[in-house]
């Protein structure tokens, strides 16, 4: 019956092998086998109207909610983080019944590797690119549930970050069903499995750690907080990014516009910093600030509001007293 | 649509049961029972005992479950996802069954095109999503389980967070066998909330035999129970009731 055997994959066709659809009749012919999971495997194919990802999978369940999730995703307006759907179908491979269906090809390398080979200081604008993604998807009522960078890829050209495996997004308010140990924030005891957009801005910023570490590590302890700051503050590429990955390590993002606006302020905010001390005139932003110049600050701003509510009353008193006296007049 | 309450065991083990009857006959009696059986196999490294993994593979099978072996350290995720998929797997054949009702003997998922499909998948998923669920949990606590309990530990409150993030209730419940001094004991009794187990399962005792069959059979004895007790207090629904025996 429904037994699984994670130690096999099931695809393993051949490149060559031509699949056609029971349904539409379309034909597609393998090239090259891009990837295989437990539930099924994608693969490079050739179709009439040029190269195509082709994803056949075990249960008909999987692959039909993939493909309407996709086809609800594509339907939006402009850029997609996801690939377009083109369509599903089921083929008959021998006697099995095998379903499948077609999207978009993204060609380009995946996000570590993009990462790790072009240098740390694409982590930043790829997932500033992410985020707007993101905050497309969220207002659409989904969120992506299972972010990782094997999940993500750089497309060439253009440098833009997309996704390529839709299988976990889910409905907002519904429970997270599929997801990566690292990149889940009930993995690390600092949060529930429901579906907000908080789960995916806790992912991104798990994969900001991933991008930095490539080699994951495990949880020392239940609450996993103390433990990815601390590994935040020792990198140095990251721990500029602190009170970010903070935020949204801690659930305080309820917008991934939120932490996308902090994410370019502290890299805009940056550069000026780096300008300032060329010219020796220390112009520091508000994010830079410390944080007892801040509370004297906001002492300044009380003390100022004091004094303006007594100017206002005495204005008000003398002007009450003058009408008074003036009235007899 | 209404599915009821969704009833599962989940058999937590890592070989051949030695005492009692035929665990998969046992399982079979489950099915019957209106409860499914899931097993998951623990193993070591690199060593699957053909013949424990076969009869894991039986007892899944005739419960009408699904089985999986898995090293200790991906334990968690695997824990979660038999559940969900067994899950998936009744709620689906609910509505498989109502599809023949619909459009005939050969109603069923595969049969429609798949434009069609995603709306019936629409259904399935929200009744996974609201439906409630009573887990009850046998742990094989023989002595070569003694080094995974930690784990299976950590998966089972790993369960418990996955499954609380739905919208309907769950209700879980812990066995261990061998127990003390029976073939099983009951470790936790219905209850919404796992986080008890943390502070139980650190100070279990391992050793002795594996009465997988026997222990099946007091899992479904401890689901009719909870049906009984249901029947007598059918008013209180929220409430959860210290087993009187």
């Amino acid at each position: 019956m429904m037994t699984d055997n994670t130690l096999k994959n099931p695809f393993n066709d051949p490149p060559g092998t031509v699949v056609t659809g029971k349904w539409h009749k379309n034909r597609y012919r393998l090239l090259k086998r891009l990837g295989a999971g437990a539930n099924g495997a994608v693969y490079l194919a050739e179709s009439a109207a040029g190269p195509v990802a082709l994803k056949v999978g075990v249960s008909t369940a999987q692959v039909a909610s993939e493909s309407s999730v996709l086809k609800t995703i594509s339907k939006a307006r402009g850029q997609s983080l996801g690939p377009s759907f083109l369509e599903a179908d089921d083929w008959e491979r021998g006697r099995e019944i095998i379903p499948f269906y077609v999207m978009e090809y993204i060609d380009g390398p995946d996000l570590l590797s993009f990462v790790t080979g072009k240098g740390f200081s694409w982590a930043a604008v790829l997932v500033i690119q992410l985020l707007s993604d993101l905050q497309h998807l969220h207002e659409q009522g989904w969120i992506f549930g299972d972010l990782k960078p094997e999940n993500l890829l750089v497309g060439t050209p253009g440098n833009r970050i997309r996704c390529i495996d839709p299988g976990g997004m889910t409905k907002i308010g519904r429970s997270v069903k599929e997801f990566t140990e690292f990149f889940d924030r009930g993995y690390w005891g600092l949060g529930s499995r429901k579906a907000e957009p908080s789960y995916d801005l806790f992912s991104v910023a798990m994969v900001m750690i991933n991008l930095a570490y490539p080699n994951r590590f495990l949880k020392k302890q239940a609450n996993g907080f103390p433990q990815l700051m601390a590994a935040v503050r020792q990198h140095a590429g990251l721990c500029k990014f602190e009170a970010v990955l903070r935020k949204a390590l801690g659930g305080g993002y309820r917008t991934a516009f939120e932490m996308r606006q902090d994410m370019l302020m502290l890299l805009t905010s940056h550069r000026e910093k780096k300008k300032a001390k060329t010219t020796h005139r220390p112009e520091k932003s508000k994010l830079g600030q410390s944080r007892a110049k801040r509370r004297r600050f906001r002492k300044f701003k009380k003390f100022m509001a004091a004094m303006m509510i007594i100017l206002m009353i005495s204005v008000l008193y003398w002007y009450y007293t003058y009408g008074q006296i003036s009235i007899p007049f | 649509m209404n599915a009821g309450i969704l009833k599962q065991i989940l058999l937590i083990t890592d070989g051949c049961s030695n005492q009692g009857g035929d665990p998969a006959a046992a399982a079979a009696l489950a099915r019957e029972a209106g409860i499914t059986i899931n097993v998951i196999g623990v193993m070591e490294r690199d060593i699957i005992d053909e013949k424990g993994a076969a009869e894991i593979q039986n007892i899944a099978m005739s419960g009408g479950g699904v089985s999986q072996i898995v090293y200790t350290k991906q334990l968690s995720q695997t824990v979660q996802m038999v559940t969900r998929k067994a899950m998936t797997q009744t709620i689906q054949g609910i509505v498989n069954k109502e599809l023949k009702h619909i459009l005939g003997s050969n109603g069923s998922i595969e049969a429609l095109p798949p434009e069609k499909r995603g709306d019936v998948l629409e259904v399935v998923d929200e009744l996974g999503e609201t439906v409630d669920l009573d887990i009850l949990v046998l742990v094989d606590t023989s002595a070569s389980m003694k080094p995974k309990l930690e784990t299976v530990k950590e998966a089972l409150l790993d369960l418990s967070l996955s499954l609380n993030a739905r919208m309907g209730n769950n209700q879980f419940s812990v066995f261990i066998f061998p127990g003390k001094r029976k073939e099983t004991e009951k470790l936790l009794d219905w209850t919404p909330k796992l986080e008890s187990l943390a502070a139980i399962f650190p100070k279990l005792q391992t050793g002795g035999i594996t009465p997988t069959g026997p222990a099946i059979h007091e899992a479904i004895r401890h689901f009719d129970r909870k049906r009984k007790l249901r029947g007598y207090h059918t008013h209180d629904d929220g409430q959860y009731f210290e087993e009187s025996i």
